[in-house]
């Protein structure tokens, strides 16, 4: 029988819902019960019936790659825990979506928990964790607390706990709270987070999580999405699975749109199968009337600039080379990285010709500043350097050469940090001035050379002009 | 500051949480405290600090740094705007000054140390927040823990009428 979803949420005929199956159907909620009624735990019924390596190598097969952010492959990332290992070996679910543009761990966690902790038990099974934690942030309150409901129910029917499913595993899993920063989703300050600690990431090598996260024992961070797809690769197998979306390119993944189109919102699509025409025209259901685009951002605010009127030459297998616009890009992870930026998170941001760069990029500077752990220099002075000089140039009361100054302050910051904070955070500024340079410049003013504007400069400098 | 007895059981289920580390229970406990209190005092600093055998300072940087922490009572209700782009786009900023002039919040003396200001009537208190994960319904809100899509600055009277009390 065909899935009901409630009026005004039914999914594009172009997604293929694997992960949100569940999310806006009109007879369901995140109970045990309802989740037990269409196959609920069935498949770690099976999982714990399998070899932990004979798991690990069907998550191979089946080529899923993190939905976190970096994109690496998850059954390789497993194998990273060393084989001689005689630590305890923790799993964390990165329940932290804090990335701009991104929003799709929230529905699993409001609407189907139980996917994500079925996911999870595979999971830890497979790489041998018998403790796990969700972290998640700690502005999902009613989240937090379905989950805890969630675990309490997989208690009870033996799903968790001592001796899951009448095998000798057992597992533990604890859902552990935020408060609201961003650099928590970075795993290594993640596990720090978890570990009572100031989110300060650590430096790889050799802090590998793999090998020396939480407590120094081997841990496995994923993110919420990655560790759903787990139950589907058992419930398909890997092959199949990996069927899915294109080589290299396998399985769904949720695509989060935002800003300027008619019809925002998550579209689950086969990865690489759907260009970004079919996304924003098709699906979003285009641009508002009269308006054409801008730019887009393709994959959480970190990821580089698209310009609208862009050609992208990629480079073929056999040597030739193919021209495609913005429009033909499939939504994949190869093909974007190709074009210059990143498939991220999956947070699709789209502007139309409305939109000021400056404005847009100085809201996304305003973020960056705010969310610098502080640990490295460049990180942290550079990113309020940005936002001071980007504050100026949507005030109008930037100069020129302030245009050049942010850009070489961003490219001081990139490659030289601790976590990768330092990239996502020049990035936007990097490829927003490489792309859209003379509309910056022109709401510059040279007249302007030599005066203070920001707030907090003036007020700095007001002691040191009255000593003069 | 006195902990009830309800409270001080679910400081003590929550640590049970870290068996290897007591240290790990810092923020769920500052959670359950500024739930109780509205925000963390001092006192509040020594009394986890105590529970998990850590330094005062432990515990203290952690309030510091995260925007999740207060150290400042909030109103009875406290407001967090999402201030990102996708909700900015959608009118976030012209959010939070109608939120402002319907409760009569100032927010001119606020930084990124004192982010939080509150209504003269200490009824509401207000701030910006980064992305809340909603991007595509915004402008979002919180008002304490219940969350709020689509606030469009007209959709300000309703939104209070719901926090009277
Ligand atoms: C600054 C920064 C923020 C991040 N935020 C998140 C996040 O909110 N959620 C997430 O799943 N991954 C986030 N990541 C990626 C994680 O570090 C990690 O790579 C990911 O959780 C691994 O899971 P995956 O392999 O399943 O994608 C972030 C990374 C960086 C550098
Ligand atoms: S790059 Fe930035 S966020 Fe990352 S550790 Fe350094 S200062 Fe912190
Ligand atoms: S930008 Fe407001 S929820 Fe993401």
């Amino acid at each position: 029988m065909a899935i009901q979803y409630k009026p005004g949420k039914e999914p594009h005929p172009k997604e293929h819902r694997l992960i949100f199956r569940n999310v806006d159907r009109v007879d369901w909620n995140p109970s045990m019960e309802r989740f037990l009624a269409e196959g609920g735990y069935e498949q770690l019924k099976k999982a714990v019936t399998m070899e932990p390596k004979a798991i690990i190598e069907e998550v191979k097969t089946s080529g899923l790659r993190g939905r976190g952010g970096a994109g690496f492959p998850t059954g390789v990332k497993w194998t990273f825990i060393p084989p001689n290992n005689t630590k305890p070996v923790y799993l964390i679910c990165n329940a932290d979506e804090s990335e701009p543009g991104t929003f799709k761990d929230r529905y699993i966690i409001h609407q189907d928990p139980h996917q994500l902790i079925e996911g999870m038990a595979i999971s830890c099974f497979a790489v041998g964790a018998h403790m796990a934690y969700i972290y998640i942030r700690e502005e999902f309150p009613e989240g937090a607390q379905i989950l805890e409901k969630a675990i309490a129910e997989a208690h009870e029917k033996g799903f968790l706990g001592k001796g899951i499913c009448g095998s000798n595993y057992d597992l533990e899993i604890y859902v552990h709270r935020g408060a609201g920063a961003y650099i928590c989703g970075e795993e290594t300050g993640l596990i720090e987070s978890l570990e009572g600690k100031r989110p300060y990431p650590r430096i790889k090598p050799p802090y590998f999580p793999a090998a020396l996260g939480l407590y120094m024992c081997p841990t496995i961070v994923n993110n919420v999405e990655s560790l759903c797809h787990v139950k589907h690769i058992l419930e398909m197998g890997g092959a199949e699975y990996a069927k899915l979306g294109t080589p290299r390119n396998n399985g769904t993944r949720i695509v989060c749109v935002s800003g300027d189109v008619q019809r925002p919102g998550y579209y689950e699509i086969q990865v690489g199968k759907v260009t970004m025409s079919e996304v924003i025209r098709d699906m979003c259901g285009g641009l508002k009337p009269g308006r054409s685009l801008k730019a887009i951002i393709p994959g959480g605010s970190s990821a580089k600039v698209l310009r609208a009127d862009e050609v992208f030459k990629l480079k073929q297998p056999d040597g030739s080379v193919k021209e495609l616009t913005i429009w033909d890009i499939p939504m994949d992870f190869d093909t974007i990285a190709q074009c210059g930026s990143m498939a991220g998170s999956g947070g699709v941001i789209v502007m139309d010709d409305t939109r000021s760069m400056a404005w847009v990029l100085n809201n996304l500077n305003n973020f960056y500043a705010h969310e610098s752990c502080g640990q490295c220099t460049p990180c942290r002075e550079g990113s309020l350097w940005m936002k001071k000089i980007s504050d100026r140039i949507a005030a109008g009361n930037a100069t020129p050469e302030d245009v050049q100054q942010l850009e070489n302050v961003a490219y001081q910051i990139d490659g030289k940090t601790i976590c990768a904070f330092g990239e996502a955070c020049s990035w936007p500024t990097e490829s927003f001035i490489a792309k859209f340079r003379g509309e910056l410049i022109a709401q510059t003013d040279s007249g302007k050379q030599g005066k203070i504007f920001n707030r907090e400069s003036q007020v700095a400098a007001a002691p040191l002009a009255a000593t003069r | 500051m006195t902990l009830p007895p309800a409270l001080l059981e679910k400081i003590d289920e929550a640590i049970t949480h870290y068996p290897v580390s007591r240290r790990s229970a810092v923020l769920p406990l500052l959670h359950l405290i500024q739930h109780h209190f509205g925000y963390i005092e001092p006192e509040a600093v020594h009394f986890v600090a105590e529970k998990l055998e850590l330094q005062p300072i432990q515990v203290l940087e952690v309030v510091t740094f995260y925007p999740g922490f207060r150290q400042t009572a909030p109103g009875k209700y406290h407001i967090r705007v999402c201030r990102t782009l996708s909700c900015a786009m959608a009118g976030s900023y012209e959010l939070m000054e109608s939120l402002c002039q319907a409760t009569g919040i100032d927010r001119s003396h606020t930084d990124h140390h004192h982010p939080i200001a509150v209504s003269p009537d200490g009824k509401f208190s207000i701030e910006f927040a980064e992305c809340l994960a909603s991007c595509g319904s915004g402008p979002v809100c919180m008002v304490n823990d219940d969350f709020h899509e689509a606030i469009t600055p007209d959709k300000t009277p309703g939104l209070l009428a719901k926090y009277q009390g």
